[in-house]
């Protein structure tokens, strides 16, 4: 697939000679060193974006072999010390290497084109984050072959799980979350710098896509967050390995604090993983519904809020620990306030479609599904953040449903959607309709199918990470492996779909693909020469900027 | 824009980045000293006092009695058993009382080891004040040797009103001369 996509770009570098900006071309390595080395934003943001995608596939089939254990009760297939493997490996791999990468990609190929730069601010250091990924991951998977198996503790790693308890092979597994953290700290940065110096004259920061003021948001999430993550398993790995009782109870340190000092990074985390999927919604509704975006500016303004409120509503995680009322009162309601700047957002999409002229293309099909199903795993998200609710649902099925509907039609139908936009931009060539919407009507059932009767399985009592369960579980459980390998199954639709596009199989897109469409990004040719922009271009705010009047 | 306009940009952001990582770096590690603090002061996270208290001045309040659950629980690589003679005993607040606690060896070698207690609910960790505890240094016992150690504590006359149970857990931990021992233990 990776030398489809250098024919394709090969194909782009010729087509930007024709636009008189050849000079970059044309020297430096080809083949495989080429991927290796390239500054080319363009290039990278591929990179990451099949990165990605390969990463969706091995953290889902992860996901399947949970799925088949759980098909009915008992142990059928795999011994429980595997299953727990399998649930961390499977979190992980999705969290920071499929959700994540994937908005990093979308971001690099996407923000310069956005803002009007010619590249990111600090292409070298581009390459280098995305290349620490690879490593990141394959030290990972690795601990999976090693003496003791891998992680085995849950995405989270409480400790002393994580420490007293944990395979030799967990200070593998920090170094990884390690160079993870790193990449993404640097790409944070790289990302901050691009949208403050980069912008074409003229554009003032609310003349920008909210694509782009979702992530230089989500990148100062990082920056703020990333280094508490860093604090965290450097604590474990002293824990481990030189005698500290950070969060050993036998010498003076406490377990709870684990939880505190990674719920303070885990909960801005999740709004990593969701803002800048509001920001791709906030331009596919209002291209297709053939309207400007209702309430620029309130989007804006909730988008910081709700990055703000993230800080401080960590232990809506860790209500049955034991915390004092006043804590608890405290963190329910500072969660709940969380619903008002979202429900702005969701209003706003609502208001944006109201009495427009809507066509359903795939991307808007996407982008639609997102919204009906995210706002359902947000008021599954209200439901847990009442105290004497949540100590029944803690740690059930019911909090399992509730991270999958925002992640999966939430986060994932956000980067789909945002592949089927984007693709003519990219490849030259519209991604098929047909198939497209074979993709998204099964993945709208598949998932439903899998996560709405864990809803049911949770309320009933079923504990989330265990390999076996009682019989009256059997049935929901039965529902959701079904489920799990529909949407499963359907996601490979995607690559036929993708390879399709790069292969120029197809109908031809030109510059401006969509004709509801805002944006720079669709004043460059189809596919986007390798170098865009190279000369600022013109731009102005009356008649371009998203918060016009 | 002028290129060199743009790159003193690029570099002043860059370093303004840096410094709010590294601001963050240092917030993450003065959390653990003052997560510390904070537990201490409000009782927060169940910890108790690790040094003998006062008592604590104030009428003893007959009209009203605690509950105070005694719990034990050995932990990982320590071949001890940790026994509360009387599990469940009923005091007045401002009162002060004892209860008798019985360490034994059951291994077969001389061991050390620490009794780490926590307070149930934590709001009640303040008012919980120990004047006599085996738990503020480490007990050695030669191999199948028993001791009774005594606790002798006051429940203080402020404890907040809707507390009517307080549950006093020891968990037993090895001494620091067996920390080899049981770390190698804990990967078995």
């Amino acid at each position: 697939m990776a030398s489809d996509t250098s024919q394709a770009t090969v194909q782009v570098s010729t087509s930007a000679v024709a636009q008189g900006d050849g000079a970059h071309d044309s020297h430096g390595p080809t083949g495989i060193l080429r991927w290796v080395v390239t500054t080319n934003h363009k290039e990278i943001g591929s990179l990451y974006l099949l990165f990605s995608l390969a990463m969706l596939f091995v953290g889902g089939s992860m996901a399947l072999v949970i799925r088949t254990e759980l098909f009915q009760p008992g142990l059928q297939f795999i011994q429980p010390e595997f299953f727990n493997q399998m649930t961390t490996m499977h979190g992980l791999i999705m969290v920071f290497g499929a959700i994540m990468p994937a908005f990093v990609g979308l971001a690099n190929w996407m923000i310069p084109m956005q803002i009007g730069a010619p590249d990111m601010a600090l292409p070298r250091l581009n390459n280098f984050s995305f290349w620490l990924l690879p490593v990141a991951f394959g030290i990972l998977l690795s601990t999976l072959f090693m003496e003791g198996g891998g992680p085995n503790f849950g995405w989270t790693f409480y400790a002393p799980l994580s420490t007293t308890y944990a395979p030799p092979s967990t200070s593998f597994f920090i170094m990884s979350i390690h160079l993870a953290g790193i990449s993404s700290i640097l790409g944070a940065i790289n990302i901050i710098a691009t949208i403050f110096n980069l912008r074409t004259p003229g554009m003032r920061l609310m003349d920008m896509s909210l694509f782009v003021w979702t992530w230089l948001i989500t990148a100062f999430l990082l920056i703020a967050v990333m280094p508490v993550l860093a604090g965290v398993v450097t604590m474990m790995l002293m824990d481990i390995n030189f005698g500290t009782s950070f969060f050993n109870a036998a010498g003076g340190g406490d377990p709870v604090l684990f939880q505190h000092l990674f719920w303070f990074f885990g909960h801005p985390e999740v709004y990593i993983m969701i803002l800048p999927a509001f920001g791709i919604v906030s331009l596919i509704v209002p291209t297709f519904a053939r309207k400007r975006l209702f309430g620029y500016a309130s989007m804006v303004y909730a988008t910081a809020a709700i990055a703000l409120l993230s800080f401080l509503v960590w232990a809506h995680h860790m209500f049955t620990v034991g915390i004092p009322l006043v804590g608890e009162l405290f963190f329910m309601y500072s969660t709940m306030l969380i619903a008002v700047p979202t429900g702005v957002k969701i209003f706003n999409w609502i208001a944006t479609l109201f009495r427009g002229s809507i066509s359903f293309e795939v991307p808007m099909l996407f982008a639609l599904g997102f919204i009906v199903m995210f706002t359902i795993g947000g008021l599954s998200g209200v439901m847990l953040a009442i105290v004497p609710a949540d100590f029944q649902y803690h740690d059930t099925y019911f909090v399992v449903a509730h991270f999958h509907y925002v992640l999966v039609p939430g986060a994932l139908f956000a980067i789909m959607a945002a592949a089927y936009y984007w693709m003519p931009k990219w490849t030259g060539y519209y991604a098929s309709e047909t198939l497209g919407k074979w993709h998204f009507w099964l993945s709208v059932i598949g998932v439903n199918l899998t996560f709405f009767p864990m809803h049911f399985s949770g309320l009933a009592g079923m504990p989330r990470r265990i390999p076996d369960y009682a019989l009256q579980f059997a049935d929901f459980n039965m529902l959701s492996s079904i489920g799990g390998f529909l949407f499963g199954f359907s996601q490979l639709i995607f690559v036929w779909v993708l390879i399709k596009a790069i292969r120029g199989s197809g109908e031809k897109a030109h510059a401006h693909a969509w004709e509801g469409a805002d944006g720079l990004e669709w004043t460059v040719p189809s596919p986007a020469p390798l170098h865009t922009f190279d000369t600022p271009p013109p731009f102005d705010p009356l008649t371009e900027s998203p918060s016009r009047h | 824009m002028s290129t060199t306009h743009a790159r003193a940009g690029v570099r002043r952001t860059v370093i303004r980045t840096l410094c709010v990582l590294v601001g963050m770096v240092g917030f993450t590690l003065a959390l653990i000293p003052l997560y510390d603090v904070f537990c201490e002061i409000t009782g927060l996270n169940g910890k108790t006092a690790n040094s003998a208290q006062v008592v604590s001045a104030g009428e003893v309040d007959e009209s009203r009695e605690v509950r105070v659950q005694l719990v034990t629980r050995t932990g990982t690589g320590l071949s001890w058993q940790l026994q509360a003679l009387d599990p469940v005993i009923t005091v007045h607040p401002g009162e002060i009382s004892q209860a008798m606690f019985r360490f034994s060896n059951r291994g077969d070698i001389t061991s050390s080891g620490k009794a780490v207690p926590s307070i149930t609910p934590s709001a009640g960790a303040e008012h919980f004040r120990k004047m006599e505890c085996f738990c503020f240094q480490q007990q050695s016992l030669m191999a199948g040797e028993t001791l009774e150690l005594p606790l002798v504590f006051q429940i203080a006359p402020d404890l907040p009103e809707h507390i009517e149970t307080l549950t006093l857990a020891y968990s037993l931990y090895p001494g620091d001369e067996d920390e080899t021992v049981a770390l190698g233990g804990a990967y078995d």
